[in-house]
């Protein structure tokens, strides 16, 4: 399906004042179907590695490649969950759904069929002609979700898509996701805030460096797959463990003293 | 709002006011206020006589202008907002403009575009268009890039970008402006048909002041102010039609 590669990737904005250097030299492979999470300190460049890889940021150094493919623009089977702004207010659950099959411009009876077929796989068919401002935060991702799941996307990148939820309600969407990757086996990353969120969704857990980012530790986590993984001895004793990476890192140091 | 509701708030509103005018027109006391029974007895007698005519006049005038305005001003507005490149040029521009009173260029227009129409539609228009124009290249430069991202990352080009994002995140903005230049524009129309031409509202009005028909002048007043109610009444239905999600939330059954 989707198999990445990012080699030495750097990513330098012309800021209106200053240059910033968000990424400096990141290198990581994806397998195919492998779901990694990206966690690191706020502002290390874990939302432009994610638009690196969509390829709407293009590589300053390096180069990131699908399938041995390099990005140089977006790509048919790659879909991106953003924490808030996916969703369009003026746009109905289900047109909001149906956008990427819109845009790529399918056939309007396929589209209202597989629209039709991910709102109902995420338990929103009865929501269809729901505009978001009406719907819980909760629904509004899984709207989100069903977009990608109408794309059939191969490689799925997600930037916190769950931040901005409530405790049960972000379990049980991290419940769908798990759910999904196991269905269909999409190529994933992650990048959370969450160490649990982080060890529950990742196969591997890719710890960045603070600005500019670079990949700092790799915790691998081969109990993660299971629903009941969450409950379990490992999972805790996994957590500990990326806490203790992040410490090490200075990574809560950071968040403290930063802006 | 529901219909009902609305459609009753409308007729509390009608009869305070009707009650306010009946009040004010019995402490001044002057031919020049006719209290509101003798004004609509003349305004229906004047329906006959020309009143029609001018309002049809009027009204395709002020509608004809705001539409010129929006057709300019809303394209060119977005596409300044969301480039930095043609805002660096087009801002100082605009903002050294925007504070100049358009109504001033009333009769160099009329010098130039005569004394008919086209003077009276180009003024209102121009005066709409800055405050569209200003309205809506706010609207477009403040989308978070976050939304333009998304619809990017679905492989959406810059044409998709605009009708799927940029032009439905702008329109509340643009159609509040709207509202407000409404009133702007009605004013303007006022002012440009009292100075020029024998036509509309704004002539009919001026000409039963000369004729000291206060009657007359009066059913003109009601007219100009329908005028207005009706252009107000255009905006919000357009405005619930294009802006539906506007209008969802704090609706509850029951
Ligand atoms: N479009 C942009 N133009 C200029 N600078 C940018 C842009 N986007 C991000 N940056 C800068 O690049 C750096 C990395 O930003 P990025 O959003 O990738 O970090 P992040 O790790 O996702 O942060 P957070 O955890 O807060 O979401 C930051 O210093 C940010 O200010
Ligand atoms: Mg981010």
């Amino acid at each position: 399906m989707a198999r990445v590669a990012i080699h030495g990737l750097e990513v330098v904005y012309e800021g209106v004042e200053q240059r910033i250097e968000a990424l400096g030299g990141v290198d990581l492979e994806l397998g195919d179907g492998e779901p990694v999470a990206v966690i690191g300190p706020s502002g290390c460049g874990k939302s432009t590695l994610l638009v690196a890889l969509a390829g709407l940021v293009a590589p300053t150094r390096g180069e990131v490649e699908i399938d041995e493919r390099p990005v140089t623009g977006t790509r048919l089977h790659t879909a991106l969950i953003l924490q808030d702004f996916g969703l369009f207010p003026w746009k109905t659950a289900y047109h909001n759904a149906a956008l990427g099959l819109e845009i790529r411009g399918l056939p309007s009876a396929e589209r209202a069929r597989r629209t039709a077929e991910a709102l109902e796989r995420v338990d929103l068919a009865d929501f269809a002609g729901s505009y978001p401002g009406e719907l819980s935060g909760g629904m509004r991702q899984r709207i989100a979700v069903a977009r990608v799941l109408a794309l059939d996307a191969d490689l799925l990148l997600m930037d916190e898509p769950l931040s901005a939820l409530d405790a049960l309600t972000r379990e049980s969407l991290q419940g769908l996701l798990l759910e999904l990757w196991r269905q269909r086996g999409f190529t994933s990353l992650l990048v959370t805030h969450s160490i649990e969120e982080a060890v529950f969704l990742g196969r591997r857990v890719v710890v960045l460096s603070p600005r500019p980012g670079t990949v700092h530790a790799i915790v691998d986590n081969p109990g993660m797959g299971e629903p009941a993984y969450r409950s379990s001895e490992f999972f805790y004793e996994k957590c500990a463990e990326l806490r203790g990476v992040l410490v090490a890192e200075g990574a809560f140091a950071e968040r403290r003293a930063g802006p | 709002m529901s219909g009902g509701r609305r459609v009753g708030g409308y007729a509390v509103a009608v009869v305070i006011l009707l009650a306010g005018w009946a009040l004010l027109a019995w402490l001044i006391d002057s031919p020049a206020l006719p209290g509101p029974f003798a004004a609509f007895g003349d305004f229906f007698s004047a329906l006959g006589e020309g009143l029609v005519e001018a309002f049809a006049v009027s009204a395709a005038r002020v509608f004809v202008a705001i539409g010129l305005a929006l057709l300019f001003a809303v394209p060119l507005g977005l596409m300044v907002g969301r480039s930095p490149r043609a805002d660096a040029v087009f801002a100082p521009l605009v903002f050294l403009t925007y504070p100049i009173p358009k109504i001033v260029f009333l009769p160099v227009l009329l010098v130039l575009l005569g004394t008919g129409e086209v003077s009276k539609v180009v003024l209102i228009a121009i005066i709409v268009f800055f405050q569209i124009l200003v309205t809506a290249r706010d609207a477009a430069k403040s989308i978070p890039e976050a939304s333009v991202l998304s619809v990017r990352s679905l492989g959406a080009g810059a044409a998709q970008v605009y009708r799927n994002v940029v032009v439905p995140a702008s329109l509340p903005a643009v159609f509040t402006a709207l509202r407000i230049a409404a009133g702007t524009a009605v004013a303007v129309l006022f002012i440009s048909e009292t100075v020029a031409g024998t036509s509309g509202l704004g002539f009919y009005i001026m000409d039963a002041w000369g004729r000291i028909d206060y009657g007359d002048m009066f059913a003109g007043i009601i007219a100009m102010g329908l005028l207005g109610i009706l252009l107000y009444e255009v905006i919000e239905f357009a405005e619930g039609r294009l802006c539906r999600w506007t209008r969802v939330g704090g609706r509850t059954v029951g």
